[in-house]
């Protein structure tokens, strides 16, 4: 965790500090201090709050999160030290020394209260018209604290347009408190540059350059920093309006995909603690809702595995086989949308690098639109897809025009993890107290490789399962398909698997080194193609890339809170039931067999799929108009 | 100096960066430079900026609001600065103020339409003993009242 | 009885040759004199120049850096100015025994923008001192190198704080850091680092010069030396004046020939206003600690106006980073508009009192936590006349 912040961009007096070793001990050595007249022994070197936290002590937060860099900037938090007069930050304030804090004295309740009232008197709007109604961490302090009147006043009129512009993110700076966290979010943990405070004094605002509408600038709307805004300033664009709509019009046959990561995110959404996860029930719901048919993306993903294998697989054939020089290496994952503009926006040339793929959520899209629609007898035109998404940047990337090869909107609706919870609470449904049920045929259960694309390394890790297999007739060689090096919350990871005894047909690769490498966070995409500039990739194959910090389980649509435990947790529920599932690899699933039978009849990367299944990329560049 | 040509910001840009460094801390530098030479820093000279630096496009904006010196919008070839802090309006800021007004025909925070003057309020400029004080662009006046003002306005006219 | 008539700066022929002695000693015993002089940081705060050097000293790093602060911005202060164009060696060779104390090898100055015009003069001083080889490679023939480029600002009072000030430097808005660490620690680019006041590298400069114990026979127990103190508004001679530590308002206010005074307001917009009844309080780091600015208002000034004058300032110079700050100061100002209009009831004076208590001790920076000094100490102490506009729009004076 902190390695990532330090070599990220942040500014030295964010950046973690260092402390010298004194004669009271080395950094994580023990020393004495007292929190609230009673001993503890706590790591040298560790923040007031970090102490705090490991002893019990809680101290209010607002700016802080545990996956940026510090801000020390709302001053909610202030502790008192005994022989400062100032109050100081606890996030911030290094323990170096024997000190006395006073986490709850007069003093610090009272600066407190003050700071909320402070907050609270320029925080627009009333709590039962906002999104994050019951979920945003000033109301949260604001109870905390007692708060029942507005000492200072509270703003009675709009000062700022809401900017809707964009495909996936609302910004409403009248609910903003300042905390910078998506501006520590957007610059250093995803190293993209949307947003950024901006005048100075009480004029100070988080704004896009020159001021531009959220559309005009290069956003990849992954969305990472509505799940770190403390209230309501930051949010998805909701499309369930429309979705109720066409739920309720007869005429319409409305089906809705699920992404593996959400099923282990959306029990958060109903109190449950993260890691649980909620197949199953959530199958059942959304059936209730009025769904006409439920299906798992994990589907397409195992397309997805078909598709973007064999073209791995035929990228080598040309290059080491052909001696085809053009072939570009490594092959570069396709499916997360955020990664893909941020591609296009910072490094446009190197677009063919991209796997050709559509990512699982346009695939399924365009096979729904075409062989569900055939095999079921339904006028496309009358089909409605929803895709519910772990993420904001699929919102955009369903409306990118390219995505209607079959003649329609290969997805209509991009929905996000909140925004289904938000749908089954508002048909009245209680989702852990749901009977389990199974996903619709004809595409049925899919395998555990089409699952575990919900975290990071997952796409790699079932790539792999199938390569691996397709070439050497064998199982990938980890204990229980469970290619561990895949798996991890490391930003880098690399490694590899030689290829041996393959088959007769794939002999131009006996005895090769595969090589992978799999990041996760725009900010280490950013490091491994400025690698890839320098040559550092050369000899390398597969690249995956996710936009968000863990992959799926940590995008932008998931439940907020994210912090690195919560994600971790998700990660672990995706790869336990991947290791329960009777299938674990995607060119097993009979359904994609089916597929390939029956539509795609000439085979994975041949016509028909690259018609419908695979598409192109536009060099937008980082030039803002 | 109307809209600079964009050939001529990538040039001077290029210039700058190698005179000051292509590190952040060449950034306000640089923006002083540009500032002085074009009048104000345009989205483009920004851009162009970020690039040569590194940086993102918006970090440039944030600190170009920052700081009042500099500015996203054009500024009159004449930058008049009238200091409103507390020593200056004791002796007699107001009038001064009312003066420079009427004179330019502008109100404080605008710029003339032929791009010649622009009216600002800046806070003390350490003139306190020598007030009411205002910069014109890099130079100072002092003890100033209305006929002086009228007069100095007229020598730039 | 404090000596009024001897002066440190102002006669040219007492400087001495600081650098030829400094240069001389070890940079340990140059960091020893400066605290045995019991130098105090002129910039107001008065954190001890001698420990902050020090500690530079001791930090272990590839590179230090000297930061001369010359982003002279607390409204009513001008004698860094007067300092910088009239007694520019002193400075500039202050920092250069900085430098050698600390053994750092390069110096900024950050000049404020508005004082632009001094940047010619400036650097014109810089070349003489390297021709002479008071400043590049090994000065006067010793082991030691170092070399001073000055830095403008851009008209954002905060830079006045220290490590907002680097953060300036650094090509960053001028938003202060967190502390610890202190620059001295982690500053420019991350590297030891001194900030000090153009006045204290001045002081400094006389200290290396006439040694610690001359230095330490003037001002009191804890405020050694001779002090600037820029004076304005209601007086017959206002301009800088040199005056030892321990100086009566009373004594300033004869020397400086005020009458009908109402009020003096010490340490500019952040510093607090006292009436005439605590006119025998004394300017020093024990009773009335100031940068030195000193701004007087005689009985026709309405403290109303010149409070609003001073919230306003807050209001747009802060950075914005902080609650307290940002949102404080423009809840005092909206205090201060309740006042004029009569509005503001005592009950909600209090409670705004209050919240300045909470900004003193609760913002990030110097800068939030002094903006309520104004604030606090007019609505107490001119109490009556600030309540006294109706609510029926009789504004007063």
């Amino acid at each position: 965790m902190a390695d990532k912040i330090v070599e990220g961009r942040a500014p030295v007096s964010q950046k973690p500090h260092t402390v010298e070793s004194k004669e009271n001990g080395d950094i994580g050595g023990l020393i004495e201090i007292e929190i609230n007249g009673r001993p503890y022994s706590v790591p040298f070197g560790i923040t007031i709050l970090e102490a705090c936290k490991r002893n019990n002590i809680h101290i209010p937060t607002l700016c802080y999160h545990e996956d940026l860099c510090l801000a020390g900037a709302c001053r909610v938090c202030v502790v008192e030290i005994e022989g400062i007069r100032t109050l100081q930050a606890a996030c911030a304030y290094p323990i170096t020394g024997k000190i006395k804090v006073w986490t709850t004295s007069e003093r610090v309740r009272k600066a407190r209260r003050h700071i909320l009232d402070l907050l609270l008197s320029e925080h627009y709007g009333e709590c039962y018209s906002c999104v994050r109604n019951n979920n945003c961490e000033l109301q949260t302090l604001a109870k905390e604290y007692g708060v029942d009147f507005y000492r200072f006043g509270h703003i009675k009129e709009k000062r700022y347009e809401v900017d809707r512009s964009s495909y996936a993110i609302v910004r409403d700076m009248d609910k903003c408190v300042l905390c910078k966290r998506c501006v520590r979010t957007c610059i250093d943990l995803q190293e993209v540059g949307v947003l950024e405070a901006t005048r100075r004094g009480y004029a100070t605002l988080i704004s896009t350059f020159m001021d531009k509408p959220m559309l005009d600038v290069i956003c990849i709307n992954c969305g990472q920093c509505i799940n770190r805004c403390p209230t309501g300033a930051l949010r998805a664009k909701d499309p369930s309006d429309d979705i109720w709509r066409a739920i309720d019009d007869p005429t319409k046959h409305v089906v809705i995909q699920t992404a593996p990561s959400i099923r282990a995110a959306i029990g958060e959404e109903f109190g449950l603690p993260p890691g649980n996860s909620m197949t199953g029930q959530m199958v059942t719901a959304l059936r209730m809702i009025g769904f006409d048919r439920v299906f798992d993306t994990n589907f397409a993903a195992d397309l997805t595995i078909m598709e973007e294998g064999t073209e791995l697989l035929l990228r080598l054939k040309r290059k080491l086989l052909f001696g085809d020089e053009t072939v570009k290496l490594p092959q570069f994952t396709s499916c997360s949308p955020g990664w893909i503009k941020f591609i296009e926006h910072f490094y446009p040339e190197y677009l063919e690098y991209l796997s050709t793929c559509k990512s699982p959520q346009q695939m399924f899209g365009a096979v729904i639109k075409t062989f569900y629609a055939q095999e079921m007898g339904l006028d496309p035109s009358n089909i409605i897809t929803v895709a519910v998404m772990p993420c904001t940047a699929k919102k955009f990337e369903c409306n990118r025009p390219e995505m209607n090869s079959s003649g329609f909107k290969d997805i209509d609706y991009g929905l996000t993890t909140r925004e289904l919870a938000q749908m089954i609470k508002e048909a009245g449904i209680y989702l852990p107290e749901l009977p389990k049920s199974h996903f619709d045929e004809p595409f049925g259960d899919a395998s555990g490789a089409g699952l575990i694309f919900g975290a990071t390394g997952g796409v790699m890790e079932a790539a792999l399962r199938t390569v691996y297999e397709i070439v050497t007739g064998r199982p990938v060689p980890f204990e229980n398909l469970a290619i561990t090096p895949c798996r991890g919350m490391d930003g880098v990871r690399q490694a590899s698997v030689v290829l041996n005894d393959v088959k007769d047909e794939w002999k131009f690769l006996e005895g090769i080194e595969l090589k992978f490498m799999i990041a996760h966070g725009t900010a280490n995409a950013k490091k491994v193609m400025e690698a890839l500039i320098r040559g550092e990739l050369e000899g390398y194959h597969f690249v995956e890339i996710m936009a968000c910090p863990g992959g799926c389980i940590g995008g932008g649509g998931q439940p907020i809170p994210t912090s690195p435990e919560i994600r971790k947790k998700r990660a672990e529920a995706i790869y336990k039931e991947d290791a329960e599932l009777p299938i674990r690899k995607s060119h097993e699933n009979p359904h994609i067999k089916y597929i390939y039978e029956k539509f795609l009849v000439d085979g994975p990367c041949g016509h028909i799929s690259h018609k419908l299944l695979h598409t192109h990329y536009t060099k937008r560049g980082k030039y803002i108009v | 100096m109307i809209f600079p040509d964009k050939n001529v910001l990538v040039n001077e840009v290029d210039t700058l960066v190698r005179k000051y460094g292509n590190g952040r801390e060449s950034l306000l530098p640089i923006l002083q430079d540009i500032q002085r030479k074009f009048g104000f820093i345009s989205d483009f000279a920004m851009q162009e900026v970020a690039h040569q630096l590194n940086i993102h496009p918006v970090e440039v904006y944030g600190v170009v609001t920052f700081y009042s010196f500099l500015s996203t919008e054009p500024k009159g070839k004449y930058v008049i600065r009238l200091c409103k802090t507390i020593s200056c309006e004791l002796a007699g800021k107001d009038a001064v103020a009312n003066t420079l007004e009427r004179e330019l025909n502008l109100k404080f925070g605008e710029t003339s339409m032929d791009r010649k003057f622009t009216l600002e309020y800046c806070h003390c400029i350490g003139m306190c003993d020598q007030g009411p004080a205002m910069l014109i662009n890099e130079s100072v006046y002092t003890k100033l009242t209305p006929s002086k003002v009228i007069e100095i306005i007229e020598s730039l006219k | 009885m404090p000596i009024i008539n001897d002066t440190l700066f102002f006669d040219e022929k007492a400087h001495g040759e600081a650098l030829e002695r400094a240069l001389m000693m070890s940079p340990q015993e140059v960091v020893m004199e400066i605290r045995e002089s019991g130098l105090r940081g002129r910039g107001g705060a008065g954190f001890p120049t001698g420990t902050k050097w020090m500690l530079a000293l001791s930090a272990k790093a590839d590179k230090k850096f000297v930061v001369c602060n010359a982003d002279e911005g607390e409204p009513g202060t001008f004698k860094d100015r007067v300092l910088l164009s009239e007694y520019t060696k002193l400075v500039l060779e202050g920092m250069v025994i900085g430098g050698y104390a600390i053994q750092a090898q390069k110096g900024f100055i950050y000049l404020r923008g508005e004082y632009a015009y001094l940047l010619e003069h400036l650097n014109t001083f810089l070349e003489r001192m390297r021709k002479e080889n008071r400043l590049g490679d090994n000065i006067l023939g010793t082991s030691f190198s170092f070399d001073i480029e000055i830095r403008l600002g851009s008209g954002a009072y905060v830079c006045g704080e220290e490590t907002a000030l680097i953060e300036s430097l650094e090509g960053h808005r001028g938003e202060a850091r967190n502390r610890p660490p202190f620059p001295v620690n982690t500053g420019y680019l991350g590297y030891p680092t001194i900030v000090n006041n153009v006045e204290t590298f001045a002081c400094a400069y006389i200290v290396m010069s006439k040694g610690a114990q001359w230095f330490a026979k003037y001002g009191t127990e804890k405020s050694k030396g001779m002090k600037l103190i820029s004076v304005s508004g209601d007086c017959k001679k206002p301009g800088v004046y040199e005056v030892p530590f321990g100086i009566t308002v009373k004594e300033l206010l004869e020397l400086v020939q005020a009458d009908r005074t109402k009020a003096v307001q010490i340490g500019g917009a952040s510093g607090i206003c006292i009436p005439m009844s605590e006119i025998n309080r004394n300017i020093s780091f024990e009773d009335i600690p100031t940068g030195g600015s000193v701004i007087i208002f005689n009985e026709d000034r309405s403290m109303l106006k010149v409070l609003r004058n001073f919230m306003e300032f807050f209001v747009e110079e802060s950075c914005g980073q902080c609650t307290p700050c940002r949102v404080g100061n423009k809840k005092l100002l909206e205090g201060v508009e309740m006042l004029e209009k009569g509005e503001c009831s005592h009950r909600y004076l209090n409670e705004l009192i209050e919240l300045g208590k909470t900004m003193q001790i609760a913002s990030k920076c110097g800068l939030g936590q002094s903006s309520p000094n104004p604030f606090i100490s007019i609505v107490t102490n001119f109490k009556d006349e600030i309540m006294s506009n109706s609510i029926r729009g009789n504004n007063g004076r």
